[in-house]
């Protein structure tokens, strides 16, 4: 048994724990990172890296085969075929590109990786356990937990065999020829859509009255529509009691209903990794289901931070980013806080969903103002202007308190969205700033002017 | 229209250069006749340099803080006409240029009621241009709302330990901007009683060392550096002096106060009868030291501006009360910058009293090149052992300091006794001239 010390000690490689390393690095600080498996974590291995590479080859490939029939692009192509594990393949490159780099920014910024998985013995020592067994002790004067989340299970469509999880989905070789989804989220749906495009036959079930129930009706509409058009059914008010024999059983209202699948995709959301290493011995105070922490992401515990989705929604990888950066330089003695006003939210649907603020509901008595796309010139030349950029703001000063927008490449508008708030722009503001044309972006200067009363092209 | 060069005036005493202390123009301003320009100092004495033209001024001679030869460009001031030379003025400090981009210098000589105008035109938009600040901010949010700030706003304020929740916006929606912190940075806002952290506080301000302000530190600095100094500080029991003061002062008639300082002088006088080496100067550079006769005594006055020391002349000559006058004189003088070369400068030894802000002790510096400076501390009633009980009597400290180079401590201490005894028994002051 060995034993080392730290200043800094950070239990997990995602989003958040590797920021906060290299950051915790950068600042001076002796750190160590502890991964079990590849730094990078759920995001870059088996998450939002992983996903965004198959649905853009699903895109691609949708948008092929679109051409081999009757298109307004004159184009006639032949049919194409997709060999999904090459796809895979590609993918593992990007992933593998990715984490190489992390690793190599951690070992610039001086952080010691430790292979292996933690044990919490007690605030200040955590036991790791490498692969080849051996036990090693680290003693730490900061210790940070950022050990993520996991896809929540179901009791009665527990993982294995056919009932997946994203992870296994996205690494699936050869496309299911009928995918049943259960849980309408953001995952469901971009994996669920994605897999339709690849060619197979997708059923959503959702529990809740409509997909997406985070969002409103506005914003999800654009996507049903498109949905439907991939003859992809989806259920809503639906239950999954169960699955065997290629077939899952679901609750519909008052119906009952077996839809054959060859696989079972379960989203129905993720859990704090809270459980079976010790963490409990600390007895830190908890908030529902997460770890309790303050704007400077410190726990109950004096030396104990924690970051990312141990710490609850929105469980987002630059969220956790955000909040690494934050707890190494709490740790270094900056004085710093939590003050940020904007959280981008992206839905990898198509149309892809960009949420920033308040939507409409959540801001009583806000003005909201809609630009649609079919008024704007560059998502016609695109071929899809379905879709709209929607501005809620304060009536009487004008401050924007949330902008959303619902259309094909709009996740790239988050940025602008986000910075708008985050400066506590105005209607004014964004009014007032030259948008490129011609851009999807001049549907935000437009709405923003259609806020003030002052549209021009609607 | 024409240009017309304002150079520095000889203002006598042999002086050569005279340094920009204030200037109260800057360029575009319109002057008035007689309007001030700029306060030059020569040594120690203040000058004001007022306008001979009504125009505007075009361009300043130099920077406040730079010294200027009698004779150099002052400032240059366009105004109408050719002929406006004051008569008054000695020809050599105007010299007239006529205006360059005049195309038709003849157009506007034939026509001099016009030109007025354009000047006058020119002067009253000049103001207009200025820019105002803008008003006080918007009220802080309502309760409970939150800052709203840029980031780089928020990080800042957090650095300087301010909380966003107490800062006045000013932006669009009441959103807090860099300008609201900088006014915040300027007047720290009250803090309501509790928990508040006080704000840290950021920046540095550069005053320039200039005009008496640097003059009174390169003159302490040569004093301190040349000079060893040793302090005697004594106590003297003044409450017989201060019985003679008052009783005096009650039936002085219209005559002046007499404060502390006639009686100070007229002490010194008496002690340097025996103590001649201290009302002297000492020549280091030339190796002599020179002892005076006369007794010019050098009067340590605080001025708005700093410390000057006006003069009081031949104070051997004096009685108490033509002191006294002449000190209220200087005084005065010194404080509004009035005082002439002549009484700011030549004295033999030097009084420094802070009067009622005085401490126990302090240790002058003494005034080079002279040997001796004296002292005064502040008065106050103590108990005094006077060998059977403690009786209240009003004590005085004073602080003598000597250049030890040519005063030895011995000669020091014996003349800060012989002080004492002058002091504490006043009676003997006068007696001694009969003696």
């Amino acid at each position: 048994m060995t034993e080392k010390t730290c200043k800094v000690l950070i239990i997990g490689g995602g989003p958040g724990g590797y920021v906060a390393a290299i950051r915790a690095g950068q600042l001076g600080l002796d750190t160590v990172l502890v991964e079990e498996a590849a730094v990078g974590g759920t995001c870059l291995n088996v998450g939002c890296i992983p996903s965004k590479a198959l649905i853009h080859a699903a895109e691609v490939f949708a948008e092929t085969r679109a051409l081999a029939g009757e298109n307004p692009f004159g184009i006639r192509a032949a049919a194409p075929e997709i060999d999904l594990a090459r796809t895979v393949a590609w993918k593992n490159g990007i992933v593998s590109r990715l984490t190489g780099g992390v690793a190599a920014l951690l070992r610039k910024a001086r952080v010691r990786v430790v292979q292996g998985r933690a044990r919490v013995v007690d605030g200040k020592t955590v036991e790791v356990a490498g692969m080849d067994g051996a036990v090693e002790t680290i003693r730490c004067e900061n210790l940070v937990i950022a050990t993520g989340s996991r896809a929540q299970a179901i009791p009665t469509l527990p993982f294995g065999g056919d009932i997946l999880s994203s992870t296994e989905v996205l690494a699936l070789e050869t496309v299911p020829k009928r995918l049943c989804v259960v849980g309408g989220g953001y995952i469901g749906l971009e994996i669920g859509t994605a897999m339709a495009k690849l060619g197979a036959e997708v059923t959503i079930v959702e529990a809740a009255p409509r997909l997406l129930p985070l969002y409103d009706n506005d914003l999800t509409k654009p996507v049903a529509k498109r949905l439907a058009a991939l003859n992809v059914r989806v259920l809503t008010d639906a239950r999954a009691l169960g699955y065997a024999g290629g077939q899952l059983e679901v609750q519909v209202g008052e119906t009952r209903e077996f839809i054959a699948a060859d696989k079972v995709l379960v989203t129905v959301g993720r859990a704090p990794n809270l459980d079976g290493f010790g963490l409990e011995t600390l007895g830190l105070d908890r908030n529902a289901r997460y770890l309790a922490i303050d704007g400077q992401c410190r726990t109950s515990m004096r030396g104990v931070y924690a970051i990312g989705d141990v710490t609850g929604e929105p469980m987002l990888a630059h969220r956790a980013m955000a909040q690494g950066d934050l707890v190494a330089r709490v740790i270094a003695g900056e004085p710093v806080a939590w003050d940020k006003r904007a959280m981008p939210a992206v839905c990898f649907t198509d149309p892809e969903i960009v949420s920033v603020g308040l939507l409409p509901a959540q801001a009583d008595g806000a003005g909201v103002a809609v630009f649609p796309f079919v008024g704007n010139g560059r998502a016609m030349t695109r071929d899809r202007d379905d879709g709209f950029v929607r501005i809620v703001f304060v009536r009487d000063t004008g401050l924007v308190l949330g902008i959303q927008a619902v259309g094909a490449g709009v996740s790239e508008m988050a940025g602008q969205f986000a910075l708008a708030i985050e400066m506590a722009a105005t209607l004014t503001d964004i009014a007032a700033t030259i948008q490129a044309h011609p851009t999807q972006s001049e549907a935000v200067q437009e709405a923003a002017l259609k806020g003030l009363g002052k549209a021009l092209h609607i | 229209m024409t240009i017309s060069t304002i150079r520095v005036p000889d203002v006598g005493e042999g002086v050569a250069e005279v340094e920009i202390v204030t200037w109260h123009v800057k360029p575009g301003d319109h002057v008035r006749e007689d309007d001030l320009l700029a306060d030059v100092m020569t040594d120690k004495a203040t000058v004001e340099i007022p306008s001979l033209f009504a125009g505007t001024v075009v361009e300043l001679g130099g920077a406040v803080g730079e010294t200027l030869a009698v004779g150099g460009v002052l400032c240059r001031i366009e105004h109408a006409g050719t002929d406006a030379s004051p008569e008054t003025e000695p020809a050599k400090v105007i010299a007239e240029e006529p205006v360059k981009a005049v195309a038709e210098p003849v157009a506007a000589a034939a026509s001099p009621k016009t030109a007025p105008v354009v000047a006058k035109s020119a002067a009253s938009e000049a103001p207009a241009i200025r820019q105002t600040q803008v008003g006080s901010a918007r009220a802080p949010r309502p309760e409970g709302a939150a800052p709203l700030a840029s980031p780089a706003v928020r990080d800042r304020a957090r650095r300087a330990g301010i909380d966003l929740r107490a800062v006045a916006g000013s932006g669009p929606a009441g959103r807090i901007t860099d300008a609201d912190l900088d006014a915040v940075f300027a007047a720290p806002p009250p803090s309501p009683a509790g928990e508040t952290r006080r704000a840290r506080k950021e920046g540095t301000e550069r005053i320039p060392v200039i005009g008496l302000r640097r003059k009174i530190a390169d003159r302490m600095a040569l004093a301190n550096a040349r000079i060893p100094h040793i302090t005697v500080v004594e106590e003297v029991d003044v409450s017989a002096l201060e019985d003679l003061r008052a009783a005096m002062n009650e039936r002085r008639g219209d005559k002046p106060k007499l404060t502390l300082l006639p009686f100070l002088a007229a002490a010194l006088k008496r002690a340097f009868v025996d103590h001649p080496e201290m009302n002297a100067h000492y020549l280091d550079d030339d190796g002599v030291v020179e002892r005076h006769n006369a007794i010019h005594l050098g009067i340590a006055t605080m001025t708005p501006n700093g410390l000057v020391v006006p003069v009081l002349r031949h104070a051997e000559a004096l009685g108490l009360f033509g002191a006294a006058g002449e000190i209220a004189r200087l005084a005065e003088a010194a404080r509004h910058g009035k005082a002439t070369r002549e009484e700011l400068s030549g004295s033999t030894f030097t009084i420094t009293s802070l009067g009622p802000l005085g401490a126990i002790a302090t240790t002058p510096i003494i005034n080079h090149p002279e040997v001796a400076i004296l002292g005064v501390n502040r008065m106050a009633i103590r108990p005094m052992w006077d060998g059977s009980q403690f009786v209240p009597r009003r004590m005085m400290n004073i602080s003598a300091s000597f250049d030890h180079r040519v005063i030895d401590g011995w000669n020091a201490a014996s003349f800060v006794q012989r002080l004492r005894g002058l002091l504490e028994a006043p009676a003997l002051i006068f007696m001694e001239d009969e003696a």
